[in-house]
């Protein structure tokens, strides 16, 4: 069973279509990735998911509920991060911690007081003073000591320092470990590649890629830096290849994933002197989908793998 | 670059943000000081009457209190009288909310940060607040002056009096420019200044309590504790008889050295700092806080309190001012007649107790406006999203919150009547059963009430961006509508838009059930409408 099951959900505010028909799906038991630009749609999405806005049409579905209608009794099974996270300015971290853990449905005492002590979280000081990083580990700390099914968090990271990163990703093994669900909205792209068993790459309210890591490095070129003893010709001609540029006698370009054999066929008849494939970075991947990378130096707009997975 | 780099610029954005703020400020001051110029002049036509009026003011240590010394019957000593308290109290807040607001609450917010980093001096902000505000306050007194004029009274006085006024809020401005070193949070700063206004009433009010009248018996010479407050100055000034052009330097003193002292903080303190430090609190949250209606207390309570002791002291004085009505009454017609139209009925002192009702439930409406639009600065800020993301339904979250809001202006409705109660029973006998009386009078008032929370909340369901606008502009309109309406002659449709028409004027009018249960169930379809809004909306919005 999906825990959660979007499909072709429209939302509009006024004139703007946040939501363009978005598709997504989380299975029980996994860590997923939700990711896109800024503006992309992805707290709209989130805050869908928890029935705070509700969808113009298309449909949502949360561990088989409604969340418009079901919210109340759907909000006891999940905890929420907000990506901006904000709170009563003269209660203390602990209070609040307690007070959302509470309304959440009741929290693991025992748990907390762990969390707290691993976050370095000071509960005794009012919320006013805390730092950005530290409203959000009050957050983390509410929401990871609460016994839950589903876990979403938007963003909630972006404050932390690298050892308070680990500590977070500690815990969502954890969680996974224990059999829940998370979804996971970031930015931070090396806590994807840790975590995340699938991801969800949306833009302009659409998913443009959906799959597990592995299957999203297929769909993409690998870079391929080739020195050979006579002079590299007829390459651009070669189905798949892309962007060939010529430098010091070395050649680089790019290679389609299925086309790799054909290129290198291709290669060793003019003697092979060194050479480098670099499978593409995470940030690639992302870059691509994020800005203008879309669409690619030679002008192709690289849709057909995305349909075949789809 | 100096430490003053920028503050051209940061004045404009003040500005720019405030233009609203300011434009009613500055205009809305001098109309005001214009009517209540003109209706003095109505009510007070002759020296027979003014005569009574200044009599009265110098005998009665209530019209001492509150409205200052009296200094003679010319007609603009009696302007004086009777706008100067209100006038300058005003001026005062306006003044300290609006420094704090371009000062501290930009620290808070911390967009004092963001501007910081840019090319800006370090006391650019604060020197920015301060051109701002003591500039609107310069502008609102040289057109109070021509309002003054214009409505009949001699130039040389004017020019005083608004001098006086305009110098009561210079004097604040310094105060708050030195509040806002102090406190972290711009809700404190303004608590500050605010008690720094309290302190400054209650002292002129002491000084001119024991002040000596003249042999004439319409004038009042001030004791020495008028002399130690901003507020005592502004009478001190004796516009319009014979002025004392001199004491006008006292408020620009004050400004100087409060101006210098807010600067000495600045340099000495972190960006954000105050120098009172934030206190330490409980790791844990009692048992009591974890609900919904456990944290509406801990965030509502500090506000309650504060309304408590206002409206307590404001009630013991006016039930003590209740004995001396008597005496004043007899003495002038003019003003008695004044009072039967506000409280209606045949006894006067039960006319004047129920005008007195009506006004706290005026009040008390600002209380339950200001305590439940907190819904919509949770909206606003994103803690609402927080809680609605948990197992707290739209329902409950929002009916909580009303509920609070009517509990509360209940218990302050109660508590204004059986002060008052209390007050006039301690000097004519009988606090107890006055209390009681009082007391049950005011409950009456509830039903208005129920009706201001249901209009808010109706707003924050149907119109949450117009909400904080919509909700204290409809307040104002029943207190005008109520206040201004009679005189005006609105015809009676047009009053009967206000709920505090339809409230019986107890203990003067015997209560009458019909229009109570009119407006509770006006209240009841308000509150519907609102909560079905809200939960068929998007949050935030």
């Amino acid at each position: 069973m999906a825990v959660i099951a979007i499909d072709e959900l429209v939302k509009t505010f006024g004139a703007v279509r946040a939501l363009d028909g978005l598709d997504l799906r989380v299975e029980a038991g996994e860590v997923h990735g939700f990711l896109g630009p800024n503006g992309a749609g992805k707290s709209t999405t989130i805050r869908i998911l928890l029935g705070l806005l509700r969808g113009d049409s298309g449909e949502a579905r949360v561990l088989d509920a409604d969340p418009w209608r079901d919210a109340v009794r759907l909000h006891r099974r999940l905890a929420y991060v907000p990506g901006d996270v904000s709170l009563w300015p003269n209660l203390t971290g602990g209070e609040a911690i307690d007070l959302l853990g509470e309304l959440r449905g009741g929290l693991d005492r025992r748990r907390r007081d762990e969390l707290l002590d691993s976050f370095d979280l000071d509960p005794t000081r009012t919320c006013r003073t805390y730092s950005k990083g530290n409203r959000q580990k009050v957050a983390i700390v509410a929401a990871f000591a609460s016994d839950v099914e589903l876990y979403v968090l938007d963003e909630p990271t972006s404050g932390l320092d690298p050892l308070m990163e680990s500590v977070f990703q500690d815990q969502v093994r954890r969680i996974r470990n224990e059999g829940g669900t998370v979804l996971l909205s970031s930015h931070v792209l090396a806590e994807v590649e840790a975590l995340c068993d699938r991801v969800s790459i949306i833009r302009e309210g659409r998913t443009v890629e959906s799959g597990s890591l592995t299957e999203l490095r297929h769909l993409t070129r690998t870079a391929v830096t080739v020195e050979t003893a006579s002079p590299l010709t007829g390459v651009a001609e070669l189905p798949g290849v892309h962007a060939v540029r010529e430098a010091g006698g070395r050649t680089q370009l790019e290679v389609e994933p299925a086309h790799l054999d054909g290129l290198l066929n291709h290669l060793v008849r003019f003697g092979v002197r060194s050479l480098t494939s670099a499978p593409p970075t995470l940030e690639e991947l992302f870059l691509r989908h994020y800005g203008a990378g879309e669409t690619t130096e030679d002008g192709h707009r690289d849709t057909e793998p995305r349909a075949a997975l789809r | 670059m100096s430490a003053f780099t920028g503050t051209g610029r940061l004045a404009r954005l003040a500005l720019r943000r405030d233009r609203i703020r300011l434009g009613i400020w500055v205009l809305g001051t001098p109309l005001l000081g214009y009517a209540l110029a003109a209706s003095v002049a109505g009510v007070y036509p002759d020296e027979a009457a003014r005569h009574g009026y200044a009599t009265t003011s110098a005998s009665s240590l209530v019209a001492r209190a509150f409205n200052g010394p009296i200094a003679g019957t010319d007609l603009g000593a009696v302007v004086v009288a009777e706008t100067y308290a209100t006038l300058a109290v005003l001026v005062a807040l306006l003044s300290t909310f609006a420094l704090v607001r371009h000062t501290r609450q930009n620290e808070e917010t911390g967009r004092a940060e963001l501007l910081g980093a840019s090319v800006v001096g370090r006391y650019a902000l604060l020197t920015a607040a301060l051109l701002v505000v003591v500039g609107a306050n310069v502008l609102a007194a040289a057109l109070l002056a021509v309002a003054l004029t214009g409505a009949g009274l001699p130039l040389a006085g004017s020019v005083a009096a608004a001098a006086a006024i305009g110098g009561v809020g210079v004097a604040f401005t310094g105060v708050a420019a030195v509040t806002a070193q102090l406190t972290v949070t711009s809700r404190g700063a303004n608590a500050l200044a605010s008690a720094a206004v309290g302190l400054s009433f209650l002292l002129r009010a002491a000084g001119d309590v024991f002040g000596e009248v003249d042999a004439g018996g319409t004038r009042v010479d001030s004791a020495w504790p008028s002399w130690l407050t901003p507020l005592g100055w502004g009478n001190q000034v004796r516009a319009y008889t014979g002025e004392q052009w001199w004491t006008l330097a006292l408020p620009v003193a004050l400004l100087v050295a409060t101006v210098a002292l807010a600067y000495a903080l600045a340099q000495r303190r972190d960006l954000g700092a105050g120098l009172l430090a934030a206190r330490r609190g409980p790791a844990r949250a009692a048992t009591w806080l974890l609900s919904p209606a456990g944290l509406v207390w801990r965030l509502q309570r500090g506000t309650l309190l504060g309304w408590a002791v206002g409206v307590g002291i404001l009630g013991i004085s006016m039930g003590v001012a209740a004995d001396e009505f008597n005496a004043m009454i007899a003495e002038n017609p003019a003003a008695a007649e004044a009072i039967a139209a506000m409280g209606g009925g045949a006894d006067l002192v039960d006319a004047y107790l129920a005008a007195m009702l009506g006004l706290y439930a005026l009040a008390i409406g600002a209380y339950v406006v200001q305590a439940l639009l907190r819904v919509r600065a949770d909206e606003a800020d994103g803690v609402l999203e927080a809680v609605l993301a948990t197992g707290v339904s739209r329902s409950r979250w929002l009916g909580t919150q009303v509920g609070a809001a009517v509990l509360g202006a209940t218990a302050l409705l109660l508590f204004g009547g059986i002060t008052t109660g209390l007050g006039y029973g301690l000097v004519d006998g009988d606090p107890v059963g006055k209390a009681l009386t009082l007391g049950g009078a005011a409950a009456l008032r509830l039903p208005a009430l129920l009706v201001v929370a249901g209009v808010v909340t109706a707003l924050f369901g149907l119109l949450p961006r117009w909400s904080v606008v919509l909700s204290w502009a409809a307040l104002m309109a029943f207190l005008l509508l109520g206040q201004l309406g009679a005189v005006l002659e609105l015809p009676q449709a047009t009053l009967d838009l206000s709920p505090y028409t339809h409230v019986p004027s107890a203990p003067a009018v015997d209560p009458t059930a019909l229009p109570l249960l009119i407006l509770a169930a006006v209240a009841a379809a308000l509150l519907a409408t609102g909560v079905a809004a809200f939960r068929h909306r998007d949050v935030p919005r």
